[in-house]
């Protein structure tokens, strides 16, 4: 490229008026920054369409919109744990219809599982959604507080970890990893009850059992 | 997948889904075929919301799994589905001009929620129409259930694949022939209804038996009827067919036209080039009622129409009164080259228009031919030529004279390839929508202050009103909102209207090019 400039005139290699212009013509400057972000258009665009059928799509597109928003596909994103917790929060929360999709058609691997241990030998088959029962809130909220709090009063302090415990954190274990033969199927949940944390629950169980049984059943050292 | 795809895919989903969907989906889009660990880790997201995030875009029909070998589970995203989500609005409209309210709702219901069975679509579908009618009266089932049926009967609807039947307790076998049996009376019971199939997937038969709380079935075989990928096809064709009509001068010929494409709706496929023959018999007896005009006059506007220049309609053979096709292709062609025509147009103004179209017509010229045929001044033919080809709406083709390919003795042509043309203005239509969804989100979070405020007065109004105010107090709450303020949210909604509008239109146009590549992409 630079190699000829040497040797008498520089020549090209093909003929030049078939590019379009002549020798020695003015030719543009050359650009040496990006294109404007909005550069000047010299024909405006044409007007839209407009007409019945356009604003009654128009008018469907917005509707969708805000249907959408509603529906319970449409996941939220938890919030951060706000420093004043505001009165009004609670009366503005929609209301919206719980989904449970049908399993038969979905991985096993998508169902969620539950965090709290279960009564151990007693596994619960995950009840087949065609029977079409879903799952009401509050009746099976209070069970599931019944259940803890009957386990919460006869378990011990976790150092003793028994092997029933150790069955059952092997079995939580065993869940949480690949499922592809997971004898126990658990019910879908709601969402209130999954903690999202890294906590494991049995670790700490509040009420009358914290503190106090620790000190009557030390068999083995507190770590 | 292209970035202004991706960017685009991502906007739609999370008006729909929210963000973490549109996370987990603009993931999958974008690396392909994944299990569910990996996803949770690259996306740093929890285990549970993936799992919830996958449970919605499968539903939706947006993703899908497969098992690999050893158990895996594997999901991968259709981007091309999730782009579909912008023609929503389009296909409820069709319904509604096609089977009026009722499928309109049919298909909402369906487009909202992804898939669901018939049983719950009806029930939901009556429901709603009854809320809409006076007082006292009821909407009917059996009225829904055979529109979804006419749904179904032109591919508006599809059937979602089952899951096999492993169990033997399946009550009664598939009856041999379509019964609707309605029990209108009771409205708790969710009407039985039973389909006949043919063809694996589409509709095979199966009994509808749900509902009931006392009879506990144990099992029960699904009849999810999915929306998607029919409705696809099948608004197409509505939609090419309006297209057909702008092109057509009378309104006979139009009708024609339409008839012979609503008479192949069903037996060709949406990417078939030429329509199934149709002798003109058919096509006299499939005219709509109404119009009258004779055997022989039919028969001259077909002969007509086969001789035209563009090609539309031909003739395959002299049975039954002489087989008439549509050229699917040979249409979508001309379509997409008046779209481009158009936007160079629209763009560049009527000179460059003209040198486009002389290209197109001749193929390929030279420099200097170009300038002659054109009658357009050599320096200002350049200028617009090199403008065309910078935007890539004209190449250049290398014709050389020796092999050494020295550019003193090679042949450089001016062409237009319409394929490349017309994938280049497709991928600046997903990024203008793209763009135009993003500046409505702007403008609209600009001013959410005032938007809630506007909602807040506008729900104490309400509810004023229902308890009873006066005139006076109700002046009040509405003179909270300035009249500034007023203005801002005029401009405001004015604006958004536009750039929704603006959405819809270049939608159009992303169909057709859409189609018109898939239909060019078949045929090679």
């Amino acid at each position: 490229m630079a190699g000829n400039k040497g040797r008498g005139r520089a020549a090209y290699t093909f003929n030049i008026e078939a590019v379009g212009f002549s020798r020695g013509e003015k030719l543009p400057d050359v650009v040496l920054k990006p294109p404007p972000l909005f550069p000047d258009t010299d024909y405006k665009p044409v007007p839209l369409k407009t007409g019945e059928g356009e604003d009654y799509v128009l008018a469907l597109k917005q509707e969708l919109r805000e249907t959408v928003k509603r529906m319970p596909y449409f996941v939220e994103t938890p919030e951060e744990k706000q420093d004043i917790e505001r009165y009004s929060k609670r009366y503005v929360k929609v209301y919206k219809e719980e989904w449970i999709p049908d399993w038969r058609r979905l991985p096993r691997e998508l169902m969620p599982r539950k965090k709290c241990k279960k009564a151990g030998p007693k596994s619960k088959k995950a009840k087949d959604t065609g029977k079409g029962t879903s799952l009401t809130n509050t009746a099976d909220v209070l069970k599931k507080i019944e259940e803890l709090e009957k386990r919460g009063d006869g378990e011990k302090s976790d150092e003793e970890n028994e092997e029933k415990e150790g069955s059952k954190e092997k079995s939580k274990e065993g869940d949480d990893d690949e499922d592809d033969n997971a004898a126990e199927q658990e019910e879908y949940d709601e969402e209130e009850q999954e903690e999202e944390n890294d906590y494991i629950n049995s670790y700490f169980e509040d009420g009358d059992d914290f503190g106090a049984d620790s000190d009557d059943n030390m068999d083995e050292a507190t770590y | 997948m292209t970035q202004a795809e991706i960017k685009l895919c991502s906007l739609l989903l999370q008006e729909h889904f929210g963000e973490i969907v549109e996370k987990i989906g603009v993931h999958l889009i974008r690396t392909g075929s994944q299990p569910l660990r990996v996803i949770a880790h690259d996306t740093g997201t929890s285990l549970d919301q993936v799992k919830k995030a996958l449970c919605v875009l499968i539903q939706h029909n947006l993703v899908i799994y497969q098992v690999h070998k050893r158990g895996v589970v594997e999901y991968e995203a259709q981007c091309s589905r999730v782009l579909r989500m912008l023609r929503y609005p389009r296909y409820i409209y069709t319904a509604k001009t096609l089977y009026s309210d009722t499928g309109e709702l049919i298909v909402e219901e369906l487009l909202l929620n992804g898939k669901m069975a018939m049983s719950a679509v009806v029930k939901k579908v009556a429901d709603r129409l009854t809320e809409t009618m006076e007082d006292g009266k009821t909407m009917d089932y059996a009225e829904v259930s055979n529109t979804f049926v006419r749904l179904a009967d032109t591919h508006f609807v599809q059937r979602c694949p089952l899951v096999p039947a492993t169990e033997n307790s399946d009550p009664g076998p598939p009856p041999p022939a379509p019964t609707l049996v309605i029990n209108e009376k009771d409205m708790y019971l969710v009407p039985k209804l039973s389909l006949i199939g043919k063809g694996k997937r589409r509709r095979s038969s199966d009994e509808d038996a749900t509902g009931e709380p006392k009879a506990k079935r144990p099992k029960h075989t699904t009849d999810n009827k999915e929306m998607w990928p029919l409705a696809y096809s099948q608004s197409q064709h509505s939609r090419v067919n309006s297209e057909f009509q702008f092109t057509f001068q009378t309104q006979t010929s139009s009708e024609i036209v339409r008839t012979m494409l609503r008479m192949s709706e069903i037996t060709t496929s949406s990417s078939a080039p030429f329509t199934q023959p149709l002798s003109s018999n058919e096509i006299f007896r499939s005219l709509p009622v109404g119009y009258n005009i004779s055997k022989q006059v039919l028969d001259q506007y077909l002969t007509l129409l086969a001789d035209d220049p563009l090609e539309f309609v031909g003739k395959s053979g002299d049975s039954g009164g002489g087989m008439y096709v549509i050229n699917l292709h040979k249409a979508l062609g001309s379509l997409a080259t008046a779209t481009l025509e158009s936007v160079v147009q629209e763009r560049f103004g009527s000179r460059c228009a003209r040198i486009f179209r002389l290209v197109l017509q001749k193929k390929h010229l030279e420099q200097k031919q170009v300038e002659d045929f054109a009658m357009i001044p050599a320096k200002e033919a350049k200028d617009m030529l090199y403008k065309m080809l910078s935007e890539n709406f004209i190449s250049l083709q290398e014709i050389p004279k020796t092999p050494d390919h020295a550019p003193s003795r090679t042949f450089y042509l001016y062409t237009v390839n319409i394929l490349s043309a017309a994938r280049m203005l497709l991928h600046r239509c997903y990024k203008s929508v793209a763009n135009l969804i993003e500046r409505r989100q702007f403008e609209t979070k600009e001013n959410k202050r005032l938007l809630e405020k506007s909602q807040r007065v506008e729900a104490i109004i309400a509810s004023m009103q229902a308890t009873g105010a006066e005139e006076a107090q109700l002046q009040e709450i509405e003179e909270m909102i300035t009249a500034p303020e007023r203005q801002q949210l005029e401009t405001l909604k004015r604006n958004v209207n536009k750039l929704d509008a603006c959405e819809i239109q270049v939608d159009e146009t992303i169909f057709l090019l859409e189609s018109y590549i898939e239909s060019t992409m078949k045929r090679q």
